[in-house]
């Protein structure tokens, strides 16, 4: 054998398990995903490309209402919740800390670390109340849950934009006579653009993805997509859930590039 | 401070709590206020229909653990519970164990690629990271069922005679919760092995450590900060895991989440479900405390330990 440098940061077998961790990640994904482009009616039998499983999802009527359900939610709890957190963002980065800062910081990320079986629960009890006393039974419940556990995805981009910027061209502008307002709108807010875009980003992935809080607080005909495959399981998973997840994959996928290029361009 | 900096400084802290006000309000409304309605529902007594009816009772904190005999009124420990518990935590922890042990080496491989790669490498786990948990979930649930690329692997090999059967067993969820949430332990890792200075190992080895001893003595002490966020990261979720043990561990193989969802459902025991969500927050709270308090360890030692 030939004899090997000594790679002080070369660990035996490292590469190895590695390698084998990144196949065991996306084996599963692209068996799903090229079994959802497969003809026959088997998901485990090959019998050649079709596009047939994206029209069967496509003419589905409540596979139509699931979709436009979950983007309505998913955008409503984006903007809700990338508003409430630029706010809260600018009202805690570049000032002098204050009483109950931490307070706040608790609640913005209270979110994610409470096990979402217990919000859920939390959510299903208070809304039921709720619901019960005013007789409304729409989708804002919903849209009010997705924006509040989005909070913490969207503000960590945003809190993470503002502790990176400079506060130079801010104070020119005042130098310059610019009324705080002024300066907000036309220096900074341009400048954390790109974090608040990325925040709301996030917010709409998670929001898109969420299944335990949806299932516990929707009404009865109120699926998102998530929800929807989740129902459908009793019948096993078929090619047109296939069909659908590929399709909930490459809307990830193509957020989460864009978010990446964002973020990476603030040098 | 003058008078004019000192009102400067208070009317700092004012804006500061108004623009987080709205955040505020949001989070009380829809995330953190409920909590407390379920500590209150805890104590309170079934209603026939679900729902609770106002009469203070413990009954609910009790049949955690204690099952009342229909006939003699005396209370016996439940072991149906007790098993979904143990279940929980034992699936929770090896889910834990196992993602270290492949995540640690992933981490590795990926902190010690050229920084021309690197980013590529980081990407294809963060992907995984963002993908719908329910999606990956179906794709293990394809690769492991009877029919599956696993069964069909194996008898083409000629290692198992017949196909075996992994789903809905808690072998099942075991893998699958290892698959969904080793991206939660790998990034932590990654990002502590990233700052984890190489030259310590050229010391080492010119010290005459060998691999095992460097590992041991030298990168796992420095990198304990990750470790502990990974496994708490991994840990916490696990533990509460409600769609995993759903698809994979079909209707027997229940963990705390599914337990959890059955009082709110065909067991119409809200005062139970409230007391086991209020026992599942306090076993999480107790890990993240657990958490900061290792960390500000970590912080005062500098990490030579």
């Amino acid at each position: 054998m030939a004899e090997r440098r000594f790679v002080t940061s070369r660990l035996p077998g490292f590469a190895t398990v590695a390698i084998l961790a990144f196949v065991a990640l996306y084996l599963p994904i692209f068996t799903l995903v090229s079994f959802s482009f497969n003809g026959g009616r088997a998901v485990n039998q090959w019998e050649g490309f079709s596009l047939h499983w994206y029209g069967v999802a496509w003419a589905n009527t409540a596979v139509q209402d699931a979709t436009i359900r979950s983007l309505f939610i998913a955008v409503m709890a984006a903007l809700i919740s990338t508003l409430v957190a630029t706010m809260a963002a600018v009202g805690t980065t570049r000032r002098r800390r204050f009483t109950g800062q931490t307070f706040i910081y608790a609640m913005i990320n209270q979110p994610l670390m409470v096990p979402e079986i217990v919000t859920a629960v939390a959510l299903l009890i208070f809304f039921a109340a709720i619901k019960v006393a005013t007789g409304y039974q729409g989708l804002g419940y919903l849209i009010l849950a997705h924006s509040a556990f989005c909070v913490p995805f969207a503000y960590l981009p945003i809190r993470a934009r503002l502790e990176g910027m400079d506060l130079s061209l801010e104070t020119a502008a005042a130098d310059l006579y610019a009324t705080p307002w002024h300066t907000f709108r036309r220096i900074t807010l341009p400048l954390m653009a790109p974090g608040i875009i990325a925040g709301a980003m996030l917010a709409f992935v998670i929001s898109l993805d969420d299944v335990v809080i949806t299932e516990f607080v929707k009404s009865g005909g109120q699926d998102t997509l998530p929800t929807y495959m989740l129902g459908q399981l009793r019948r096993g998973v078929t090619p047109e859930v296939n069909a659908i997840s590929t399709m909930l994959l490459g809307l990830t996928v193509v957020m989460l590039t864009a978010f990446f290029l964002l973020t990476r361009n603030r040098d | 401070m003058s008078p004019a900096e000192e009102n400067a400084v208070r009317t700092s802290a004012r804006n500061g709590w108004l623009l987080s006000a709205p955040a505020l309000v949001l989070l009380a409304l829809a995330a953190a206020g409920p909590l407390l309605i379920v500590a209150v529902y805890s104590f309170l007594s079934p209603g026939q229909y679900g729902n609770v009816v106002w009469d203070f009772s413990l009954e609910g904190w009790r049949s955690i653990l204690y099952t009342k005999d229909i006939f003699s009124e005396e209370y016996l420990l439940a072991d149906a519970h007790l098993t979904i518990f143990w279940r929980s935590v034992w699936l929770a922890l090896t889910t834990t164990v196992i993602t270290f042990l492949v995540g640690f080496p992933t981490a590795w491989f990926i902190a010690t690629r050229p920084a021309a790669s690197r980013p590529i490498w980081l990407f294809l786990i963060t992907i995984p990271f963002w993908t719908n948990l329910l999606i990956r979930t179906f794709a293990i649930n394809e690769i492991i069922r009877t029919e599956g690329l696993l069964n069909q692997l194996l008898l083409g090999l000629g290692l198992i005679g017949e196909p075996l059967q992994i789903l809905y067993t808690d072998t099942a969820v075991l893998i699958g919760m290892t698959y969904v949430y080793l991206p939660l332990m790998v990034l932590p890792l990654f990002a502590a092995i990233d700052r984890f200075d190489m030259r310590l190992l050229e010391a080492g080895y010119d010290l005459y450590a060998g691999r095992w001893q460097v590992l041991r003595r030298v990168i796992l002490p420095i990198v304990r900060p990750g470790i502990v966020a990974g496994s708490i990261l991994v840990f916490v979720p696990a533990l509460g895991a409600y769609v995993t043990p759903r698809v994979l561990g079909g209707g027997k193989n229940m963990m705390i989440g599914n337990f959890i969802e059955l009082q709110f459902g065909q067991g119409r025991n809200w005062p139970l479900g409230a007391a086991l969500s209020m026992t599942l927050l306090l076993i999480v709270t107790t890990a993240l405390l657990f958490y900061v308090r290792s960390m500000n360890r970590d912080g005062g030692e500098g990490g030579n330990g």
